[in-house]
């Protein structure tokens, strides 16, 4: 029994508010605590950032403010008696099908403050996810599956443009190669970190995923907001951005990696750019990203000097010149209705590697409607892409690299047998170093270290941790593909490239078996 | 014609082949001895040989052999060649009645050149561009005219292939009336593609003919890799894709026969890490450039052109092939007792490594519009190379 509860009516009446906060009234979260347990160590106290968790001095015990919990489970984690329990908070609103409790608190929220409703994460729409509905092959008699811990089982990716042919001479008796080919990004594992700023997840983050993709073979991205200083050691494991907003871009730092990516949009807003708060522009941000402390960090929605499809390639080749043309120039474009037409633009744009993400895509901070409801899923914006690409015979001219909304290894196999490259994954890397879902990273304010800079705050997420975490999650895919790969008889990851027989369909309809390329289940 | 799907499950084709480096002449009934002598490795629902130096008298001209299911389309087919080429010859492909074999479907064979329209006549007609030509022909008669089907394409040589076992499929077509100085012989065992006329090998395209013992697992790859370039893979099965590989590779993107090889089976990175200059970049190269076109599953293939004889194993070997010598002659099949049958004391035998090719071609200047490819276009040296388990290993490029 809750011995504070008795006590609940007697405590001094609030001062009234002069209006009434409705979205206040009925918390998503209910903080459970087991009396029985707690030693009223204040641990939770201490971790919640929020300040769900209090102390009454004069009753001397804890208390909870369950409208300020967002589920981030760190008090649960935390708490040394395991005496917290974090639930959704039973209080419900009359069923309705259409008028469901999420809509409903919604509209409180804007009524109480007149704003914009913002969230992080990627989609939260249950729109159908297509890697739920495609299967994989396996050999059976007629051909051997092949075991990864016994035979070679090779995962090496290499990306930029290819030429339609090569020509090679002979000189003594040995083979020249006479087309000139690359630069090109050697991948040992096909799965690279997709673009988180420093600013939006903290530095040690961000060495952890540089010394991860050092260690994996691959690569990490900045992000749009700068190199920090202590990271130019990873250049060759390195993707530099350059967004609409600049931030940090000067000609070292396009040359600090082995790519340029050029960011048009983002599959959790397409169409709009990027907000850093001003709570989160620390020292060290401000020196990385070149903008006073304490200012927002606002990205135009377009680059302005990109107002059309030629002044695309005019950007392309502005960055190849600074670069010599020894970097890669990457496009990334959030997957929208007409994805194909824009791939194919950019293409020929000279990209060497176009980038899709799609509509679960992953961010700090985005208008909810946005996150939620624009552009499409990345299974067919990218089927419908690689074929595009294909039937206009340039396939090879560049890469294409997809992300949002990837889970697992088995999405990464699906994603290169529809026709990826490589895929870039952010999420699941935020996971692996703890990582809720809460999805309150514009707040500044993450328990658990990631999503902060707050220098008290980043100190619960050593490098080292998040170094090793990261690299254990992309070991252990690279291993199930190898495994899936054998399975299908396949040895080398170019083989499923593009190969859609590889992939079946369960409860699809015709008109996205088309476009997705795959045959049905049973056929 | 009946599409019979297989009821059984298990693997194994056979094959078996035969060149002779000057040129002679070799009896239809030594490669049916051959392949026949493989018999278990088949179950009735495919067989084929390909010939090669069968048709001196139009050797100038594209043989098209053409299956067709009905008169009409048969019809429709040779209106497309009235309006496509100058027709010489056309007549029925010779066959007996033969016990076991149900239902066949029409033959006929057209000698034929192409006919360029208009200004590109002068600058095209006889010149390399006509393969071209032809290769667009033939598969736009695959693709469009329903029930027919031109099985093979190239000057002086035919392919004959149909469902039955071997000896039933050479009795058809009365093989033992041909010679040829090149012969490749197939017996199916069809697993994942219904055994159909149209699907027993050999497949070709031009003058190149493969026969395959294997299950091609990055088919869906290959086939979208090809279709970039104008290949419509349409007759149901992971072989049709070799041929359109090996022509595209050799002929149109001209690499030496050497690296066409390496690229359908090439060395594993471990092993190109391990590479000196300029190998290395070679290898690297015809990997990320051609990594759509690795084969990649269990094969043992034969592949054929008119000026040579290549026998390739998959990069892990996990199908056989055997290959002998005995004077000008060379033979290679997925078993020994396959080459033992027609040839009881051969000078050498070996069996070819993982993905290491036996290349044997003509020498030099044996019959007209020879094709070499051994050792690139512009320093191309017509000597034979013929990989020898040990004798000649510092010869490989790979």
């Amino acid at each position: 029994m809750n011995p504070q509860k008795e006590n609940v009516k007697t405590s001094a009446p609030k001062p009234r508010k002069k209006k009434i906060q409705f979205s206040k009234f009925y918390p998503d979260f209910l903080i459970e605590r087991d009396w029985d347990k707690c030693i009223k160590c204040k641990i939770c106290i201490r971790e919640c950032t929020y300040e769900a968790h209090g102390w009454d001095k004069k009753r001397e015990t804890l208390t909870e403010d369950h409208s300020k919990c967002v589920g981030c489970h760190r008090c649960e984690a935390m708490c040394p008696t395991g005496a917290i329990t974090i639930k959704r908070h039973p209080s419900a609103f009359r069923e309705h099908d259409t008028w469901k409790p999420w809509f409903i608190k919604n509209v409180y929220k804007q009524a109480d403050t007149g704003g914009v409703l913002l969230a992080a994460t990627g989609c939260a729409v249950p729109f159908r996810n297509y890697w739920d509905h495609l299967v994989l092959d396996a050999c059976q008699v007629t051909n051997p599956p092949i075991d990864p811990l016994r035979e070679p089982m090779e995962l090496r990716t290499y990306l930029g443009p290819k030429p339609d042919k090569l020509e090679v001479t002979l000189e003594d008796d040995k083979f020249h190669l006479q087309t000139k080919v690359g630069p090109w990004i050697k991948l040992e594992v096909p799965i690279m970190f997709a673009a988180m700023s420093y600013g939006a997840i903290s530095l040690h983050v961000h060495q952890g995923l540089a010394r991860a993709a050092k260690e994996l073979g691959t690569l990490y991205n900045t992000g749009e907001g700068g190199l920090h200083a202590s990271l130019y050691e990873y250049g060759s494991n390195t993707i530099v951005q350059c967004a609409s907003g600049r931030f940090g871009l000067h000609v070292d730092y396009l040359n600090a990696g082995v790519a340029i990516e050029i960011k048009i949009g983002q599959g959790a807003k397409p169409g709009i750019g990027g907000h850093l708060p001003g709570e989160k522009v620390t020292e060290e941000i401000s020196k990385t990203r070149m903008i006073p402390v304490g200012s927002d960090a606002i990205s135009p929605a377009p680059h302005h000097d990109i107002y059309s499809i030629e002044d695309l390639r005019g950007l392309i080749y502005a960055l190849k010149e600074a670069t010599e043309y020894k970097k890669l120039v990457f496009v990334k474009i959030a997957a929208v209705h007409n994805a194909p037409a824009i791939a194919s633009g950019i293409v020929r744009a000279g990209a060497d590697v176009v980038v899709l993400d799609g509509l679960r895509g992953g961010t700090g901070a985005a208008p909810t409607m946005f996150r939620d409801y624009v552009g499409i899923p990345i299974e067919l914006a990218l089927a419908a892409v690689d074929e595009r690409l294909r039937q206009e015979g340039i396939r090879n001219q560049a890469s294409l690299v997809v992300s949002g909304g990837i889970r697992c290894s088995a999405d990464v196999v699906k994603a290169i047998a529809l026709g990826a490259d490589a895929v870039y994954i952010g999420t699941p890397a935020l996971i692996a170093v703890g990582c809720t879902m809460c999805g309150r990273c514009f707040t500044g304010k993450c328990p658990w270290g990631i999503a902060t800079n707050n220098p008290d705050l980043i100190k619960r997420l050593d490098p080292d941790t998040a170094f090793e975490k990261i690299y254990n999650l992309v070991h252990g895919w690279a291993h199930e593909i190898q495994e899936l790969l054998g399975a299908m008889g396949l040895n080398s990851i170019e083989s499923l490239r593009g190969n859609r027989d590889k992939l079946r369909a369960v409860g699809l309809n015709e008109v996205e078996l088309r476009i997705l390329g795959v045959k049905h289940a049973g056929e | 014609m009946e599409i019979l799907i297989p009821n059984k499950e298990q693997a194994g084709c056979g094959l078996s082949g035969i060149i002779n480096r000057k040129g002679e002449l070799i009896k239809g009934e030594v490669i049916i001895e051959s392949i026949c002598c493989q018999m278990e490795r088949g179950n009735g629902l495919g067989a084929g040989y390909a010939a090669y130096g069968i048709y001196p008298e139009f050797a100038e001209y594209y043989c098209l052999h053409v299956m067709a299911d009905t008169k009409q389309a048969l019809k429709d087919v040779e209106e497309i060649l009235a309006h496509k080429c100058y027709l010489v010859h056309q007549e029925r492909i010779p066959t007996r009645a033969t016990p076991g074999i149900v239902s066949p479907p029409r033959f006929r064979r057209y000698f034929v050149k192409p006919r360029y329209e208009g200004e590109i006549r002068e600058i095209c007609e006889g010149t390399v561009d006509e393969d071209d030509y032809m290769v667009e022909l033939v598969m736009y008669i695959n693709k469009n005219v329903s029930g027919a089907y031109v099985i093979s394409s190239g000057r002086n040589m035919g392919a004959f292939k149909g469902v039955g076992f071997p000896d039933q499929i050479a009795n058809f077509f009365r093989l033992e009336e041909y010679s040829a100085y090149i012969w490749t012989a197939h017996n199916r065992f069809p697993t994942n593609t219904p055994g159909w006329w149209g699907g027993a090998h050999p497949f070709t395209i031009l003058d190149w003919s493969i026969v395959h013992n294997g299950e091609i697992s990055s088919y869906g790859t290959n086939r979208r890799y090809l279709e970039m370039f104008g290949y419509h893979c349409t007759l149901l099965t992971d072989t049709e894709v070799v041929a359109y590989l090996l022509d595209l590779l050799i002929r149109r993107h001209g690499l030496p026969i050497e690296l066409a090889c390496m690229a359908l089976a090439p060395p594993f990175w471990q092993e190109i890490d391990r590479m000196e200059e300029p190998e290395k970049s070679v290898c690297t190269a015809i990997r990320a450039v051609y990594g759509a076109a690795m084969l990649n599953g269990p094969f043992a293939i034969l592949f054929a052109y008119n000026g040579g004889l290549v026998g390739l194993n998959d990069r892990v070997k996990l199908r056989p092939l055997v290959a002998a010598k005995k004077g000008d002659f060379y033979y290679m099949a997925s078993e020994e007792a396959a080459i033992r049958a027609i040839c009881p004391d051969p000078e050498e035998v070996w069996c070819p490594k993982a993905g290491e090719p036996v290349i044997v071609e003509l020498e030099p200047h044996t019959i007209p519009n020879q094709r070499s490819y051994l050792r690139g276009e512009p320093l191309r040296i017509s000597a034979p190379i013929c990989r020898f388990p040990l004798a000649e290993a510092e010869e490989e490029e790979e």
